[in-house]
This record gives structure tokens, C-alpha cells and sequence, in this order.
């Protein structure tokens, strides 16, 4: 589903990420872990489709299209979707109006009908029960006054909506209480099917307590510098990211 | 002499010796004294009249609708119930405008009739307020407007509907102007929701004076919904008088018009009264909004708040000059004002100016004036979820009108706008729910 060959980027001018190589099939989730400033954002940012970072080598192959040509809109309606870290406030619309807009773009793109108000409602008043999550959200500005975990938990409930091929997850478990820390991994883990994928950006390993990873790589300046099953977040979780940090040398 | 002024002198033909008359002959006499203003005076320094003065604007004539009115569908407010009155370049036109029975004493009328039948009611009202040093329009309109609207709402009286006056120019070709007149007289404890639009077809000039005198503990809701045409020349002076206790709020939305100017002037007369000013200006090609507000608190206890926001796009320019004046002891006022402008492209330029004049200390005055553009993480967060630009666009230049939408505090107008900014943004009608 996902192949990443070599790929370098800058921000500012600065070399973030020094050749990556990663690949994901459908059905497999990933975690890439590592240390702060290692590039984690930065690959998330990238994948996206941001404009400020800059890939100077490398590919990107997503289903096998080029994802390095397609703007950001176009990546999400071939499937990605990326959780953000941090989630951006829009005064002024409201999450049940920014939610419908958003589905029925990507569902024109994919040749489905555009759902009016009464089954875009009951589309997403589905996905907010199986989340627990409260109605009164639909009302709310955008990320408008929203806690940290509020924020992270409409996150998910966009990326429930829109039904992501591919979901990245960019550090959505920092920072959150343990009752919201459910509420992502349930929302991640009824994603959880053989034609998806799922990307965890994280710096901690807890979050892989609930939604166990097929894969966990380590990130480090800008390299992934070991790869393994779940047991490699255990050992990371013990030793410390010092234990890393030796590898890139 | 200006072409302009020639054809007034040529126009001018009142001999008459009533009151009005008097009235009318004053004001074209201290035209003499009033000169064209020029962009060396601050009030002005944005805004060129010579278009304006340097045409020999006639006055407009009596005609009929050459539009079907149900056609405009949008003048109806999509079918919100409302007391109509339809005016044609300058002139009632009462096939068009409704009929309803009004509650005991109120009148909503043809200002020339009442003028004809009634001057005493109108006499102690009608161009006491609208008087200005530096603005030679408000003059002109006092001795040339031939109709307008006349609303009295006697003692203690809510009016359940809104009152929808329609300002409809039609030209033919030649320069011609109409000069609407509006006076509102609220006594005591009234209460009334007041919507003007101005619209019309092809090139002309509208300038337009409204008063509005709110008596002890009145309430006037006024709103100006402003979509002249793209060659349209659009003038205007709204004076508020407020007693005790009084309310009253003005929003003022541009979205026509090649040049457009809106002064809006609240006298808080007496303790106790608040205002509200709102304005909304969206504008692009080579359109130009002008706004100067002038709040004078003139006793204590006084209180007012004011928004207003700009969207200029294409080579659009905008002017927002805001004054404040708290008077000598007039103590403990509150005044907030705030001006916030959106340049959605490079050409598009924006003056904001916020001026305080507080001669007494006991106050508590805010103002803030802000000109940006759209935020780019907005933008790229609602495209990440699959928005495509011109989208993303349209529903952030939205998100940053909403709240002047939501400060009508009135759903049916609030909806009707909301329509209005859609269609502006290039949003079909059906996709708006």
C-alpha cells in the first residue's frame, strides 16, 4: 500500500529526513517511534503533503501513484488521512458542517453520491456512539475552545468519518488522560481491517498497550535505524531512547 | 463651477415658503459654504468624489419597475414575512410595497405624503439630526430627496414584523442620482427591527440620509443591506439620536457598488443608552468601501460596541475610520471597537484607522484594528481532509464573516445573509444546507 524509498526532506533549509525506506501492505499496522527531533512529524507532515517541507530525494508510492505529485486534498481523497498533532482551531464553522464538507468531497472524488444532512447525521451519529463521544461536538466551532484530548478525540472522529485507506496518527496519544487514550486506540482499532493500513507516530510506548503494532520501527536524526515486532517497543519503553541514539553513530 | 453643481443649480426649484421649503433652501444655500471634499481632508483622505461631482448627475425620475420584483427573489428575504415598502429611484411605489394593517399609531408612509398631509409630526425631527461640517451629500439630499420612508412608533409599541424598506434604482443611460430620505421616530419604550437594501440596475448614484430618534428606553434594530450595482456610486449618512436608556444597533453591509461610503453617526444623548455598530464589507475588482463611524458619548453611563469586518479581494480597496469622542464628564463609559480586515489577493489594499478623543478619565475604551490574510494551517487542514482549495478558501473567507452574521441576532435576516455571502463566494444556493 505504502512504499517509501530513500526519501529525504527539508524544513527551512535544515535536512530533517536522511533517507527513509519504509514499506506498509494493507491489513498491517505500523509504529514508528524514536526520540524528539528525530524527523517523526516531519514524515507525518510529509506523507500529508504539507507545503513547507520540502523532499529534495526520494519516492513515495501510495498504491502505486506517485504521492509526491498529488496535492493534499487529493491525497486524502485516495485515502490518507493524518491525524494531527496539533489540531488547528477554525472559528466560524461549525465540526458537523466542516465534517460533511470534507466527506462529501471525498466520496464525489471516489464516484459515491454526496450525502445530504439527514444521512450525513446519521452517518456520523453512528461513528460518535461507537466512540462515545458526545453530539454536542457536531455543534462546536472547529477545535474552538477544545481541550487537548477533545481535540485529539475529534481528530479520530474525522479520521472514523472519512475512512481512511491509510491513517496516520502523529503523536495523537501525547499528552492525553487514559479515558481518551480508549477512545483513540477504539477509534483506531475499528479501522483495523485487511484493506487498511495504519501509521503510529508516537514517542511513547503506551499507547501501543491498546493498539498493538504489527511492526515497530526506530527513528533516529532522520533514519530509521532498527526495525521489529511489538517486543522492540518494550525494550525501547526499558532502556530508554539513549540506547538508540548509539546506533546512528 | 463642478459639472455636479451646475445641474443642481439647474434642478433646484423650490419657491414654496412652508417649513420645508425653508429647510430645503438652507441646506442648497450652504452648499455655497460646503466645498467638494478632497482627499487633504482626513475624513476623505481615501475616497475620490470627483466621479461623483464631476458628472452632471440629474435627478433620477418616476418609473416603473422594469424587473419584475418577484424576480428578485432575495428581496423578499426568501419569504420571511416583513412590512414592505418599495421605493424606484427615489420615488414610492406602492404597487409594489405591502399593505397590513398596523397597530394603533404606528405609521410607516411615504415621507412626501406625510410632508403634505402631517408636516407637524415630522417638523421637529426631519433634518435636526443629519447636519454636517464636512459632508456637502447630506445637504444635497435634505434639498433635493423627493420621497423616502417615515416610521413613528408611538409609546410603548413592539413591532412583531420587520419593516423592509427597498431602494431600487433604475437607470437609462444618463447620469442620475436619487436621494432617499429615511426618518425613524421611536418614542418611548418602542420597539422596531428596521432592514433598508439598497439594489438597482446599471450606473447611477444613490445618496441616501436616514435618521433614526430613539426616545426614553427605546430599541431600534437597524440594519443596511447595500447591492447597488457594479457601476453603482453609493453615498450614504445614517444619524442616531438616543435618549435614555436607549438601544440601538446598526449593521451595515456593502456588497455592491464601484464607490462606496457609509458614515454612520450615534449621538448617546443621555445616560444609560448603548449602541451597537456592525458593519460587513465584501468587496473585489475594482470595487471601493469607505466606512467612517463616529461614536459621541456625550453623557455618562454610555456604552458602545463596534465590529466591523472587511473581505476585499481583486484590486479592491478599503477604508475603515473609526472615531470615538467621550466628552467632558461624561464618566463611566464603555466603548469597544474593533476592525478586522481580510486581503484575500495582492492587489487588495486596506486603510483602518481607529481614533480616540477621550476628554474625561473615568472610562474604559478598547480598540484593536488587525488586516491579514488566510491562515495557512487552515487552509491545509481543511484540504488534508479533502477540501479542495478554492473550497477551503471559500469556507475560511465564510468562517471569518460568520460572527457579523450571527450579531443580527435575528434567524430569518441571518439566514438571508448567510445566502447573500454564499452566493457572493460563488456557492450555489442548494448546497448551502
Amino acid at each position: 500500500m505504502l512504499e517509501i524509498r530513500n526519501l529525504h526532506a527539508q524544513v527551512d533549509g535544515k535536512e530533517i529526513l536522511k533517507g527513509i525506506h519504509l514499506k506498509m501492505n494493507a491489513g498491517e499496522v505500523h509504529a514508528i517511534m524514536g526520540p524528539n527531533a528525530s524527523g517523526k512529524s516531519t514524515l507525518a507532515n510529509v506523507l500529508a503533503g504539507r507545503a513547507t517541507y520540502a523532499v529534495t530525494q526520494g519516492e513515495i508510492l501510495f498504491n502505486g501513484k506517485n504521492l509526491l505529485e498529488m496535492s493534499p486534498e487529493q491525497r486524502a481523497r485516495e485515502g490518507i488521512f493524518l491525524a494531527f498533532q496539533y489540531p488547528v482551531d477554525i472559528p466560524g464553522i461549525t465540526n458537523s458542517y466542516f465534517l460533511k464538507a470534507a466527506l462529501n468531497a471525498v466520496r464525489k472524488y471516489r464516484g459515491l453520491e454526496e450525502l445530504d444532512a439527514i444521512d450525513f447525521l446519521s452517518c456520523v451519529r453512528e461513528k460518535l456512539k461507537l466512540l462515545k463521544i458526545e453530539e454536542s461536538l457536531l455543534n462546536r466551532p472547529v477545535n474552538v475552545g477544545f481541550s487537548g484530548g477533545e481535540k485529539k478525540k475529534n481528530e479520530i472522529v474525522q479520521m472514523a468519518v472519512l475512512d481512511p485507506k491509510l491513517a496516520v496518527l502523529d503523536e495523537t496519544d501525547s499528552g492525553l488522560d487514559i479515558d481518551a487514550l480508549k477512545v483513540v486506540a477504539e477509534g483506531v482499532n475499528s479501522l483495523r481491517k485487511k484493506e487498511n493500513a495504519i501509521l503510529l507516530i508516537t514517542h511513547y510506548q503506551r499507547l501501543l498497550n491498546y493498539i498493538v503494532p504489527d511492526y515497530v520501527h526506530v527513528l533516529s536524526d532522520g533514519k530509521i535505524v532498527t526495525s521489529g515486532g511489538k517486543d522492540l517497543a518494550t525494550q525501547l519503553e526499558e532502556k530508554g531512547y539513549t540506547w538508540v541514539r548509539e546506533w546512528n553513530h | 463651477m463642478e459639472p455636479l453643481t451646475q445641474q443642481l443649480e439647474r434642478d433646484f426649484k423650490v419657491t414654496g415658503n412652508s417649513w420645508i421649503d425653508r429647510i430645503r433652501k438652507e441646506a442648497f444655500q450652504s452648499l455655497a459654504q460646503l466645498p467638494y471634499p478632497t482627499s487633504e481632508q482626513e475624513e476623505w483622505k481615501y475616497t475620490d468624489v470627483e466621479p461623483i461631482v464631476g458628472a452632471p448627475f440629474r435627478l433620477a425620475e418616476r418609473k416603473e419597475l422594469l424587473v419584475p420584483f418577484e424576480k428578485r427573489k432575495h428581496l423578499t428575504f426568501s419569504g420571511i414575512h416583513a412590512i414592505r415598502r418599495v421605493f424606484v429611484n427615489g420615488y414610492h411605489c406602492p404597487k409594489l410595497s405591502s399593505t397590513e394593517p398596523l397597530p394603533q399609531g404606528v405609521i410607516v408612509d411615504n415621507l412626501a405624503t406625510i410632508l403634505q398631509n402631517n408636516p407637524k409630526r415630522v417638523e421637529p425631527y426631519l433634518s435636526r439630526y443629519a447636519k454636517d461640517q464636512n459632508n456637502p451629500f447630506i445637504a444635497i439630499n435634505t434639498a433635493f430627496f423627493q420621497e423616502g420612508a417615515f416610521l413613528y412608533l408611538p409609546k410603548g409599541i413592539t413591532l412583531e414584523h420587520p419593516i423592509h424598506l427597498v431602494y431600487f434604482s433604475q437607470s437609462n443611460g444618463a447620469a442620475a442620482v436619487s436621494h432617499p430620505r429615511t426618518l425613524v421616530i421611536a418614542e418611548e419604550g418602542s420597539e422596531a427591527r428596521i432592514v433598508e437594501t439598497y439594489i438597482g440596475d446599471g450606473s447611477y448614484w444613490t445618496n441616501a440620509v436616514t435618521e433614526i430618534v430613539l426616545g426614553e428606553n427605546a430599541r431600534i434594530h437597524s440594519c443596511k443591506i447595500q447591492e447597488e450595482s457594479a457601476e453603482a456610486f453609493h453615498l450614504s449618512t445614517l444619524f442616531i439620536h438616543q435618549n435614555r436608556d436607549s438601544r440601538a444597533s446598526s449593521h451595515v453591509i456593502s456588497l455592491g457598488g464601484k464607490i462606496t461610503r457609509n458614515d454612520v453617526r450615534a449621538l448617546l444623548d443621555a445616560e444609560g443608552s448603548e449602541v451597537t455598530l456592525n458593519g460587513l464589507t465584501m468587496a473585489s475588482d475594482n470595487q471601493h468601501v469607505d466606512n467612517q463611524t463616529l461614536i459621541d458619548h456625550a453623557k455618562p453611563h454610555s456604552t458602545s460596541d463596534e465590529l466591523y469586518k472587511g473581505i476585499l479581494d481583486g484590486k479592491s480597496n478599503g477604508v475603515f475610520n473609526g472615531r470615538i469622542v467621550v466628552r467632558p464628564n461624561a464618566q463611566k463609559i464603555r466603548a469597544q471597537q474593533t476592525n478586522k480586515n481580510l486581503l484575500l489577493s495582492d492587489d487588495a489594499k486596506m486603510n483602518t484607522k481607529p481614533l480616540l478623543e477621550i476628554h474625561a478619565d473615568d472610562v474604559r475604551c478598547n480598540h484593536g484594528a488587525t488586516i491579514g490574510r488566510l491562515d495557512e494551517n487552515q487552509l491545509f487542514y481543511l484540504r488534508s481532509r479533502g477540501m479542495g482549495e478554492a473550497e477551503a478558501r471559500t469556507l475560511l473567507t465564510y468562517a471569518f464573516a460568520s460572527d457579523m452574521i450571527q450579531r443580527l441576532a435575528y434567524g430569518p435576516l441571518e439566514t438571508y445573509l448567510e445566502i447573500l455571502l454564499l452566493q457572493r463566494l460563488g456557492h450555489a444556493e442548494e448546497e448551502l444546507r
